[in-house]
């Protein structure tokens, strides 16, 4: 399925940023929830859909936007910004040899999305370890209607 | 070799030039246009400072500066910043390699501070090979960050005076940042593109893998300069000798990131004197990478023949009479 969707990368961004804008037009429903009270449900519906599309490990920061949809934190060294040197020549992980290099099918994914800069060269911050296990669609749509805050 | 602002205390760390990151000599000869030389120095399995010092010693007045591994392979050895700390009390230029496997932000920004105050110019920042590659399978991997993720964290440390975490440092360390780069592992085609993307985050210089298809590295380079980025960071070659065909055979098969082709593996089986031969092509490959437009210096990795270095060098002619800076150096000149 993961490489599915790394071979689908390009509609499946269009979707995965759909969602994303449709999330962020619900804001005031959202608000009036209580995203408090959110954050369990759509957790677990996010945890669903992108753990069956990407092997999603929920680190609660999602990058597979620009990772062409493969996700990083599969990658033994959990790496989020591209190829340790180590791949072996068949692309398979340096620590699993029977596993894909989750780096290698991420820049198989960006070469396929429509666009002239590659995502995957967008440097990547040190990952807050905090939110691990938390909404990451409900994190990106609170800091794009500006309410920032990383409190859950 | 003597810098006109050299101090008088032989070995201290030189004036900071204008656009300038570091006190160190390997930024110097660098920024100067010289064809620098590094080493790796095996890290001792041993709490004794004279075999640092002894190992140090065979690279003497052949190295601009000497590359204090972190664990390599995920083998348990004396740690880079004690080594550091022992040769930077000699003067001796270092290299401190970090890697992210086995410390967390917090370890990695406090090592960063007591090297750059013991005298450390120069960082390297790694991944690191996984625990699954050492002598102890069983350890916990951290990799908290990567590679990119630590040089930007630096820079921040160096450039906006403050820790990750945005609290303020009193004195920034001084460090003159590095990474490493792999031309050979997959996908190739996204190489020069990660090389790129180390300068983004910060990288001044690299040092790579060890390169032994120069025909590969050729076009790889090719690539860097078509991106231009040959002229935002020195890039040192990596090289070593190998020790005969079959242990070249073993590298490539167990060793993760190393590729040697068929044809040095021929060389070497058909040469009466293997392990003559595998000097003489690493000093070929030196002399080669001399001739590569954005190709800055080597970086020479003698595993277990650490004491043919400065032989190696030597041969090359690539100092082309330079005699860099070590211990001494200032009663010989
Ligand atoms: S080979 Fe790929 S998946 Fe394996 S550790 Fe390196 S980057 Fe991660």
């Amino acid at each position: 399925m993961r490489s599915w969707s790394v071979r689908h990368a390009r509609g499946l961004t269009t979707i995965y940023a759909g969602v994303e804008a449709i999330l962020v037009k619900l804001h005031p429903l959202l608000r009036r929830i209580g995203y408090a009270r959110l954050e369990k449900p759509v957790f677990a519906v996010e945890k669903l859909a992108k753990g069956f599309l990407f092997d999603s490990q929920s680190c609660g920061q999602c990058v597979v936007g620009s990772t062409g949809l493969s996700c990083p934190m599969n990658c033994p060294k959990k790496l989020r910004n591209g190829p340790c040197g180590g791949v072996r020549m068949n692309g398979k992980c340096e620590i699993y040899a029977d596993i894909d290099c989750v780096w290698v099918l991420a820049w198989e994914g960006n070469k396929r999305l429509k666009s002239s800069e590659y995502p995957i060269q967008f440097v990547q911050p040190a990952i807050d370890n905090r939110l691990a296990g938390s909404s990451a669609w409900l994190r990106e749509v609170r800091s794009k209607v500006g309410s920032v805050s990383n409190e859950i | 070799m003597k810098f006109d602002d050299e101090p008088l205390i032989s070995g201290e760390n030189l004036p900071i030039r204008p656009q300038h990151a570091s006190p160190g000599r390997l930024e110097r000869v660098l920024r100067a246009g010289g064809f620098a030389v590094t080493a790796e120095i095996a890290p001792p399995d041993s709490a004794d400072p004279l075999e640092v010092y002894e190992r140090a010693a065979l690279f003497d007045g052949y190295v601009d500066a000497i590359n204090a591994t972190d664990g390599s392979g995920a083998h348990c050895h004396m740690s880079s910043v004690g080594m550091c700390s022992l040769l930077t009390r000699r003067g001796y230029a270092m290299v401190m390699q970090v890697s992210c496997r086995d410390r967390n932000r917090i370890a990695i920004q406090g090592d960063v501070l007591g090297a750059a105050a013991m005298g450390v110019s120069n960082i390297l920042c790694l991944t690191g090979d996984g625990v699954q590659a050492g002598d102890h399978p069983e350890a916990k991997p951290v990799f908290d960050l990567d590679s990119m993720s630590t040089l930007n964290m630096l820079r921040g440390m160096r450039d906006d005076h403050q820790f990750l975490s945005g609290r303020q440092l009193t004195s920034p360390p001084r460090v003159f940042l590095g990474a490493a780069a792999n031309p050979f592992a997959p996908p190739l085609d996204y190489r020069p593109l990660r090389l790129a993307k180390k300068i983004e985050a910060g990288a001044q210089f690299i040092q790579t893998q060890y390169c032994f298809d120069i025909e590969r590295f050729r076009n790889y380079m090719d690539a860097v300069r078509d991106a231009g980025s040959h002229e935002k960071v020195f890039i040192l070659a990596g090289v070593g000798p190998l020790a005969s065909a079959r242990s070249a055979e073993w590298i490539r098969n167990n060793v993760p990131g190393v590729h040697i082709p068929d044809t040095v593996v021929r060389r070497l089986r058909a040469a009466d004197d293997q392990k003559e031969e595998g000097v003489q092509i690493c000093v070929d490959l030196i002399q080669e990478m001399q001739e590569i437009e954005g190709v800055h210096g080597v970086h020479i990795m003698a595993f277990r023949q650490e004491h043919r270095v400065a032989e190696i060098v030597e041969r090359s002619g690539v100092l082309g009479g330079r005699v860099p800076w070590h211990p001494g150096a200032a009663l010989n000149n």
